[in-house]
């Protein structure tokens, strides 16, 4: 096993070295994957992809449970979960962990997907929902089918010109690896619907590394200094949609959240 | 016009996206602000800067040999998508264009004139809602619209009379403007404005972003942060149940200009009166390093009684494009909801008294 293993492994550590004059920040998965390159010699990440979990629910492993209105029996009740967090629980600051209990009871009140507001980063990259990767040589868009978010990573650095929901994203190549450092959210985004949440001092770093022709390795790490102890990491896989008619379809949920954003303002109340 | 009237009656500051409406060409007659007064503007590749008639110049191509589209472009103008009442020519002169440009730019500033209506909620200047402020795209036609010759919408079929009559008749069932969310135009509510297809300019926020991928040609639309995602590998469209706003566009390379063919849209879009069965095709040509020429044909035989064409260019302008959360921070809508409500009341108590004292 181990020697029949090895020969191509070494194979495609050769590669890799071959590709990656400079020396890549060795990736924690170390991929001994060559990924297909662009015109522009850049690993091609390009695709629809989509996570293949519950992070989107709660972050953290969690068991299943109830929806939030029993009208809807078992449609729209929780899928457990393994959670994607790695090494224990995410470090919040005792304050902080307060919050997040609250936001947690009221969160059919607070959670901004209700409201189809815009997911922030890094939930967009796991909601439940299929996004493409648009890689020109700079910039590198995400495409999100969830409210049609966007996120451009300049892989030319620039300047965040404010805050926003989604972040300012700037990106650049560590050998099979692209990674995306991104500041400049506003404090307004959760990470799931469990109401794990941030600050606007959010600094997320994501490293994103091709494992085979269609998975990802996604890893994240979370640093906020007003509600973590410690900055935290996150990885899941991503999964390829290869279908042959995969199309990241567009989904704008304005329309759907008018009347719980707006619904108390009518004059005809609603029923 | 009507919504700042309506801003004040209500008492309150309305949105500045009430006005976004208002400027937005695509939307139907209240849009057409002062239609005769204005005439177009549009302008010409400027004998300036526009590549004088490139020798040397080519398409530049990307790494998989297509023309390259990509960068920051608008397509900011003042030209309405019909040819004003009055205007008989197709262009404009330079200096005509100038003249119409300047009489609308002047329109545009009267709102942030200080004690008007208009000037209580937004400063004009400060938030960039006028459209002098962003590089127009210079277009000496007096119409987008390039074929009927006369600049104007073909004649509507009887089955779009029809359907025009009975949406409007729904529209009123369902009370007025500001009984409900649902009531408000669409762009107001930041569902959809200028994405297209077409693309027509909104009256501010005129920016673009195209990037190129294998296979794709994409275009971020500044306004509600929308997305085209085009494919260009000759894939079929959607079955015909997925409809939506901006429709399901397929592209191909015609020699180097880039054809979009866009359906499936759903029956909310009603540009121009159109039916879900409109199909926008569009062509978008690389003319120098400075310029696109976007041309479009708008086919809906349910509507109109043949099939019409528009032309207007993308000019370069610097970036980068900066998120547009339109519904996230949408507080005009609840605002002017309920204000209306608080005169609903007003009304009630004032009605109430009136019997009381009689």
């Amino acid at each position: 096993m181990r020697a029949r293993f090895l020969g191509p492994m070494m194979i495609a550590a050769a590669a890799l070295l071959e590709a990656a004059p400079a020396p890549p920040q060795a990736p924690a998965q170390a991929p001994a994957y060559r990924a297909p390159r662009t015109k522009d010699g850049k690993p091609n990440l390009n695709g629809i992809w989509q996570a293949v979990n519950e992070a989107n629910w709660d972050l953290e492993g969690h068991g299943a449970a109830p929806g939030p209105f029993w009208q809807l029996g078992a449609e729209f009740s929780v899928p457990p979960g393994m959670g994607i967090v790695e090494g224990g629980p995410i470090p919040y600051k005792p304050e902080a962990l307060q919050k997040r209990k609250a936001n947690f009871a009221n969160r059919m009140n607070l959670d901004p997907e209700i409201k189809c507001y815009l997911p922030g980063v890094p939930r967009a990259m796991y909601m439940p929902y299929p996004f493409q990767i648009v890689q020109s040589t700079d910039p590198i868009m995400m495409v999100f089918e969830y409210a049609g978010a966007v996120r451009t990573v300049y892989m030319k650095k620039q300047p965040a010109p404010a805050d926003s929901w989604m972040g300012w994203s700037n990106g650049r190549w560590e050998g099979e690896t692209l990674v995306i450092d991104t500041t400049d959210f506003n404090d307004l985004s959760w990470f799931d619907r469990s109401g794990n949440f941030h600050s606007d001092a959010l600094h997320v770093v994501e490293r994103i590394t091709a494992l085979a022709p269609n998975h990802l390795n996604y890893e994240a790490t979370i640093e906020d200094p007003k509600v973590f102890t410690r900055p935290w990491k996150i990885s899941m896989p991503l999964y390829r949609r290869i279908e042959k008619n995969a199309q990241v379809l567009e989904f704008k949920c304005v329309e759907f959240a008018e009347d719980f954003i707006y619904g108390a303002l009518r004059k005809v109340p609603l029923k | 016009m009507h919504q700042r009237v309506l801003a004040a009656s209500v008492g309150i500051a309305a949105l500045a996206l009430a006005l976004t409406v208002v400027l937005l060409a695509q939307v139907p007659a209240a849009a057409q602000a002062p239609k005769a007064a204005t005439p177009a503007a549009t302008k010409p590749a400027p004998a300036t800067k526009a590549a004088p008639a490139a020798k040397a110049w080519t398409v530049p191509r990307t790494p998989e040999g297509v023309p390259d589209l990509q960068g920051y472009w608008t397509n900011n103008s003042y030209t309405p998508l019909e040819r004003p009442n009055g205007v008989t020519k197709e262009f404009y002169t330079l200096e005509e264009l100038r003249q119409v440009e300047k009489k609308n730019a002047e329109r545009e500033e009267e709102q942030t004139t200080p004690g008007t209506v208009a000037d209580v909620h937004y400063d004009f200047t400060q938030f960039g809602l006028d459209r002098s402020q962003t590089r127009l795209a210079d277009n000496l036609r007096t119409s987008v619209i390039t074929n009927p010759e006369n600049g104007k919408l073909p004649p509507v079929t009887p089955e779009g009379q029809k359907r025009a009559a009975d949406r409007a008749a729904e529209r009123k069932k369902q009370g007025a403007q500001y009984d409900q969310v649902q009531n408000i135009p669409i762009g107001s509510r930041c569902v959809w404005m200028n994405a297209g297809p077409p693309m027509m300019p909104p009256g501010y926020n005129p920016a673009y972003q195209i990037v190129q991928s294998p296979g794709y040609v994409t275009i971020l639309v500044e306004m509600l942060h929308e997305t085209r995602v085009i494919p260009t590998d000759g894939r079929p469209h959607a079955p015909a149940g997925v409809r939506s706003w901006m429709g399901d566009p397929k592209g191909h390379w015609e020699g180097d200009t880039l054809v979009v063919e866009t359906t499936n849209f759903n029956d909310k879009v009603a540009f121009r009166g159109a039916s879900e069965n409109m199909k926008v095709t569009e062509r978008f040509t690389r003319t120098s390093d400075d310029a696109i020429r976007y041309e479009f044909t708008v086919d809906d035989p349910s509507t109109w009684e043949r099939a019409w064409k528009g032309e207007m260019p993308f000019v370069k302008i610097g970036g980068p494009i900066f998120e547009h959360a339109c519904n996230e921070g949408n507080y005009g809508i609840a605002n002017t909801l309920a204000g209306a409500r608080k005169e609903e009341k007003k009304a009630a108590e004032e009605a109430a008294k009136k019997i009381s004292t009689k």
